[in-house]
């Protein structure tokens, strides 16, 4: 199934200058509930309203503003609110280059692909290059009056831009202080060394499936029919014994399931 | 601040209780909706037959299951249909760190141990670290099953919520065209505009939010010249709460009383 551009835009780096079309990289399958109001399961609207009077304000009659202190308001008008828009602009600009593992994972937001526009052959260049020098791009664009920060980046021969959350919105961890409480010992370093060896693996998103989800649907669709299943109420389990007889009793079971398989 | 999650994180029969709570949080400023005579306006929802505004016990959660008919679904329903998974987040696999694509990654979230659960998240943290693993589990929160990947970063784990592979769509979804064979030289022409370009570290410190900072800068101008300025009553309004997620996090790590 084939999609549709989101956007046009012209890649920059430096004088170099790759026509790119971008497309939605992620395929919404959340279940989509709506609010009902309980006594004729109907759909809710929503409104404005002024508190005191308990009556409608129209889109027209509402104005914007920004509370610099807890009732001190500071109105915007649409003037103001376009002055703020950044210019318009086609660019995707590339300033700089950077080694994949200097972006710790808490930046990324959200991805889109890039496709060729015109020039496929410096697309592919391109993604070609990024592949074998191992680095992601920085990016900055103006999307639909927004300013964009991304990650540009190569993935199974094509190009990947990834948005990216600004300096205000990441709290690093380099910041907080460490957890409380004496170090773990040499030997408790090795047990658990030895069992995250043995639970290591390959890297493969296609064993991992969302089972909730397929389960709330086949409940909605039972509810639907008439069939509403009964439920059964979770019970939480907190278990609390010593640290090294269960990294021991761990490893003793896990060494178990490996001789026998 | 209540956590956004709490529960168990397990590896093998390992146990340690965490309470969850964001590693993001949001930049932009938030604009409020005013009256023209400058009061502060509610969103409210109203019923379409009655034209009547609701109260929150008169709401429900449904489903549309056909054009205009829908299925009711209590929070305790989705409570109950992820049996094993609320609770736990057990870790049944370690991946190298560096291995897993970021285009999975959606949100990230701090593991902060429960008193006394201290040693055994310590331990996990740093054989993680030394080792430069990530662990992979599922888990449901808040009404959703989330893959994650749970990271050690500077003595903390972090969870990162990633995106399953039906989640992600492939180039062939997207109708992207076959790839195409390059002449070496236009790719040496790259690789040379990229080392040009390159820097050693990602300066995350550098990515501002430009236009926060022009809101900011015009709302101050505009209250320094008393232009467009409304004043409440304050014993009216109640001041907005204004969460301080650092603040939290630090009280938690330091182990004083919640």
């Amino acid at each position: 199934m084939a999609g549709r551009a989101i956007w046009k835009g012209e890649l920059k780096i430096g004088a170099t200058k790759i026509p790119v079309k971008l497309y939605a990289a992620v395929a919404d399958r959340t279940v989509r509930f709506h609010i009902l109001d309980d006594k004729h399961l109907m759909r809710v609207k929503q409104h404005m309203v002024s508190p005191d009077s308990g009556d409608e304000v129209t889109n027209q009659e509402i104005q914007k503003a920004y509370e610099v202190e807890p009732g001190k308001f500071v109105i915007l008008t649409d003037e103001d609110l376009q002055s703020l828009e950044p210019k318009p602009s086609r660019e995707i600009e590339v300033t700089e280059f950077v080694p994949p593992e200097s972006i710790n994972q808490q930046w990324y937001e959200r991805p889109y692909y890039l496709g060729p526009d015109g020039n496929e052959q410096d697309y592919f260049a391109l993604a070609e290059a990024l592949e074998k020098s191992d680095r992601e791009g920085i990016a900055r664009w103006v999307m639909r009056n927004k300013p964009y920060i991304g990650a540009l980046r190569s993935q199974d021969g094509y190009l990947v831009l990834c948005t990216l959350r600004n300096a205000a919105e990441v709290i690093s961890a380099r910041e907080l202080p460490k957890p409380a409480g004496r170090a773990p010992s040499a030997k408790e370093l090795n047990m658990a060394k030895q069992l995250v060896g043995m639970l290591e693996g390959e890297f493969n998103a296609a064993e991992f499936e969302d089972k909730y989800r397929k389960r709330v649907m086949e409940f909605i669709e039972r509810k639907a029919k008439g069939h509403a299943p009964k439920l059964r109420v979770v019970k939480t389990k907190r278990k609390t014994t010593s640290l090294d007889s269960v990294l021991a009793k761990s490893l003793e079971s896990l060494k178990k399931e490996k001789r026998a398989a | 601040m209540r956590p956004f999650w709490s529960g168990t994180l397990t590896f093998g029969l390992v146990s340690v209780p965490v309470n969850l709570f964001p590693a993001n949080k949001s930049s932009r400023p938030s604009l409020r909706m005013l009256s023209d005579e400058g009061a502060p306006l509610e969103r409210r929802y109203y019923s379409q037959k009655t034209e009547k505004d609701l109260d929150a016990d008169e709401l429900v959660r449904g489903y549309e299951f056909k054009k205009g008919k829908y299925v009711v679904v209590t929070d305790e329903e989705l409570e109950r249909l992820a049996p094993e998974k609320t609770r736990d987040i057990d870790l049944t696999r370690f991946v190298k760190e560096d291995s897993i694509p970021p285009v999975h990654f959606e949100r990230g979230y701090f593991l902060i141990p429960e008193s006394g659960s201290e040693k055994a998240y310590k331990l996990l943290a740093e054989t993680m670290a030394k080792s430069g693993f990530a662990g992979l589990a599922t888990f449901v929160m808040r009404g959703k099953e989330y893959l994650v990947a749970i990271f050690s970063d500077h003595g903390l784990l972090r969870a990162e919520t990633m995106r399953f592979v039906d989640e992600l769509r492939s180039p062939a979804d997207v109708g992207l065209p076959k790839k195409k064979k390059v002449p070496a030289a236009s790719v040496r022409k790259f690789e040379k505009l990229i080392s040009s370009r390159s820097k050693k570290e990602f300066s995350g410190a550098k990515l501002q939010d430009e236009q926060a900072e022009a809101l900011l800068k015009l709302v101050k101008k505009k209250e320094k010249k008393r232009s467009n300025v409304v004043e409440v009553e304050t014993e009216e309004r109640e001041p907005a709460k204004v969460i301080d997620l650092v603040a939290v996090l630090k009280k938690s790590l330091s182990g004083k009383a919640k």
